[in-house]
């Protein structure tokens, strides 16, 4: 199904599991992995990705329009998962785009196949255990006020979602019981991911909002230090959705990293 | 009937105004409010009123168990039973109920609720709850799995109880390499479970399944009848034909030497805002996942400050004029007791007398009068109705062991 902007709209069975997977753009393969409270479906940042790059944003399993497998314990799990849809669709040397939660699925990726991937970008990953402060707990916060808290200017948080509509509470509470199925305890980290980014080829891109509250720079900083080939990028006046706060200057980053050869 | 005598054990000696300017009583509220002094005042002040409970005649003490909250300072079902158990003579020890789905181990409540069985010679009736939406944060237990986790923990416990050791159990959620508890029930096949509840419509079906009594929680009366239908038509798919002793009833109900006092006690019932698990918290009381997919929409829109919880409660007049509350001398309520049987027809009713700052001599009156006037008006009234409670009808413990059923299908469990 073709949408506006050339991105097409298809569905792809993973492990018995329908997938929504949104495509567009021409050139190397890039796959965005998205945060644990969903996200829009079109974002500013995605379209200048696809001028670039052939654009894959699926719907993570169990969240927006992807099925939830009941069988799915584990983030580890949907990272499997993924390697199966990009090999079911042919596609090889892709690069990565992780947003928060989704930064997480992208370095269990790419600590599963260490020299499949052309390029590694983290931003404002989970995945790690802050070495300072704590990963916000959303179990604690209303959805909106969780949603909130991933930005650093209020005015940012308003332009992407405005007045928040009930189906859109709906979407965060089906979000937030897949991310508890997945990542209850401990809470959005895994305490071996530290002992196997070592292994990873890929030159990767760790970018961090400088006013993340809800994943602790700290986290970006063992990221960096872990992971053989990484910079550590700080965005001004970006909270933990870069993407969707500073899509330009997020974009100026990523796009040249991820054209290298 | 079986009539019991409750209370919520309430942690009254905090700073109310604290909690409201915190604007909740629940799960983040500080524990630097917590007064052990007075804490240790108020367990021995609510043992020795169970005992003398016992003493005015009530067939049953019901206990219950919440965390983090000054709403119920009993943090653990099984503390109270096991001193009831060896401090009390006669009645039932009835936990209303262990939260299955907080047990890392299964097997472990399993063997505590043994022992209590048979220290107290034969007197537990041991029902099992989900725990509440923010105890679920407290224990730090998955939300999005508690249902699983219930049904799970309730097999293992009575499979702990009912087959021959050592076995091995290899679950969703429970894994263990020998269970073998060397404690098991005196009573057979196993202590008598009930389960209590107020919303979840997943729940009623599932007791009724297991004919298993279920026992709503200070429900409106329209509303209790409308769980009895469910009950009765999963009774009816289950093959057997549900009564009154399939029907339990809590009423919260002062009654006092006096009418004025009567209602100014009974205010007590409001004391944390009238909510039911106190001045609660929505989006801690509804965690995703916890609650049937049925209500997600519903407690989307409450979490967002949107629309009233599902589980609101109205204001304490109305509760006086629903019959939720219910105030007065033996002499006026037991009138208004009569409409409530005649409505609802429990064979099993808890009356939960005291909360908030009674005091100590107030609801040791109440007891009596409980105990000595009303309880024994209530027993006349339900022989009259027919309100067998699951002793007197010898009700099976579960639907496997019924005897008045033909074909009989399978529990699902």
């Amino acid at each position: 199904m073709a949408t506006g902007r050339g991105w097409s709209e298809a569905v792809s069975e993973v492990a018995g599991v329908k997938l929504h997977l949104a495509r567009a753009g021409n050139g190397r393969p890039v796959l965005v992995l998205h945060h644990d409270i969903g996200g829009p479906d079109r974002l500013d940042f995605y379209d200048s990705l696809a001028e670039r790059f052939d654009v894959l944003v699926p719907h993570h399993p169990g969240y927006g329009k992807s099925e939830r497998p009941q069988w799915l314990r584990g983030v580890r799990d949907v990272a499997v998962m993924y390697q199966w849809l990009l090999s079911g669709l042919g596609i090889e040397r892709a690069s990565l785009i992780g947003l928060g939660f989704g930064g997480w699925i992208a370095a269990e990726m790419a600590t599963m196949a260490p020299r499949e991937f052309h390029r590694l970008v983290l931003v404002g990953a989970m995945g790690l255990k802050p070495p300072e402060g704590d990963i916000l707990d959303q179990a604690i916060l209303s959805y909106i006020d969780y949603a909130r808290a991933g930005f650093h200017d209020q005015q940012a948080f308003a332009r992407v979602y405005g007045d928040v509509s009930t189906d859109q509470l709906v979407e965060w509470d089906i979000c937030r019981e897949m991310s508890f199925r997945i990542a209850w305890k401990p809470y959005m980290y895994n305490q071996t991911l530290p002992h196997l980014l070592g292994g990873v080829r890929a030159p990767a891109l760790v970018v961090w909002g400088d006013d993340d509250k809800v994943v602790p720079r700290s986290a970006g900083e063992r990221y960096a230090a872990l992971l053989p080939k990484a910079r550590l990028e700080i965005i001004r006046r970006a909270g933990h959705c870069v993407e969707m706060e500073q899509p330009e200057a997020l974009n100026a980053l990523v796009g040249p990293f991820i054209e290298q050869n | 009937m079986h009539l019991m005598y409750f209370t919520e054990q309430p942690m009254s000696a905090y700073p109310a105004d604290e909690g409201r300017d915190f604007g909740a009583t629940a799960l983040m509220f500080s524990n630097k409010y917590f007064d052990p002094v007075a804490g240790s005042r108020l367990y021995n002040e609510y043992l020795e009123q169970y005992v003398y409970a016992e003493e005015m005649g009530v067939d049953g003490i019901m206990l219950n168990e919440h965390h983090n909250a000054p709403f119920c300072m009993h943090a653990k079902c099984n503390i109270f039973a096991a001193i009831l158990a060896a401090v009390t003579k006669r009645v039932k020890i009835v936990l209303l109920g262990n939260p299955l789905p907080l047990a890392e181990n299964p097997v472990r409540l399993a063997e505590e609720l043994a022992m209590i069985d048979m220290i107290s010679k034969g007197r537990l009736v041991s029902g099992f709850v989900r725990g509440g939406g923010q105890e679920q944060l407290a224990a730090g237990v998955n939300p999005a799995y508690n249902r699983e986790r219930f049904e799970e923990a309730h097999a293992l416990v009575v499979a702990a109880w009912t087959r021959e050791g050592p076995f091995r159990w290899e679950g969703a959620h429970y894994q263990h390499r020998v269970v073998n508890p060397w404690a098991v029930p005196l009573q057979k096949p196993y202590p008598r479970a009930w389960i209590p509840g107020v919303l979840s419509k997943e729940t009623i079906i599932w007791a009724a399944k297991q004919r298993y009594p279920y026992i709503c929680l200070n429900t409106a009366i329209e509303q209790t009848k409308k769980i009895w239908e469910l009950y009765d038509q999963a009774a009816a798919e289950a093959g057997y034909t549900a009564g009154p002793e399939n029907r339990g009833y809590l009423l919260r109900m002062h009654v006092s030497d006096n009418e004025e006092k009567a209602i100014r006690n009974a205010r007590q019932f409001m004391w944390m805002q009238g909510e039911f698990t106190g001045l609660l918290h929505p989006v801690w009381s509804a965690p995703s996942g916890y609650f049937s997919p049925d209500f997600r929409r519903a407690f989307a829109e409450s979490v967002a400050g949107r629309s009233a919880s599902p589980r609101a409660r109205p204001s304490f007049e109305q509760q006086l004029k629903d019959t939720m509350i219910v105030a007065g001398t033996p002499k006026t309520v037991i009138p208004t007791l009569r409409r409530i049987l005649e409505e609802t027809r429990p064979g099993i009713m808890a009356i939960w007398g005291n909360d908030g700052s009674v005091t100590p001599e107030d609801a040791k009156t109440c007891i009596r009068l409980l105990g000595q006037e009303v309880m024994p008006a209530l027993r006349e009234i339900g022989k009259e109705l027919g309100l067998n409670d699951p002793f007197e009808a010898n009700a099976p413990v579960h639907l496997r062991y019924s005897t008045d059923i033909r074909q009989m299908p399978q529990a699902a469990e």
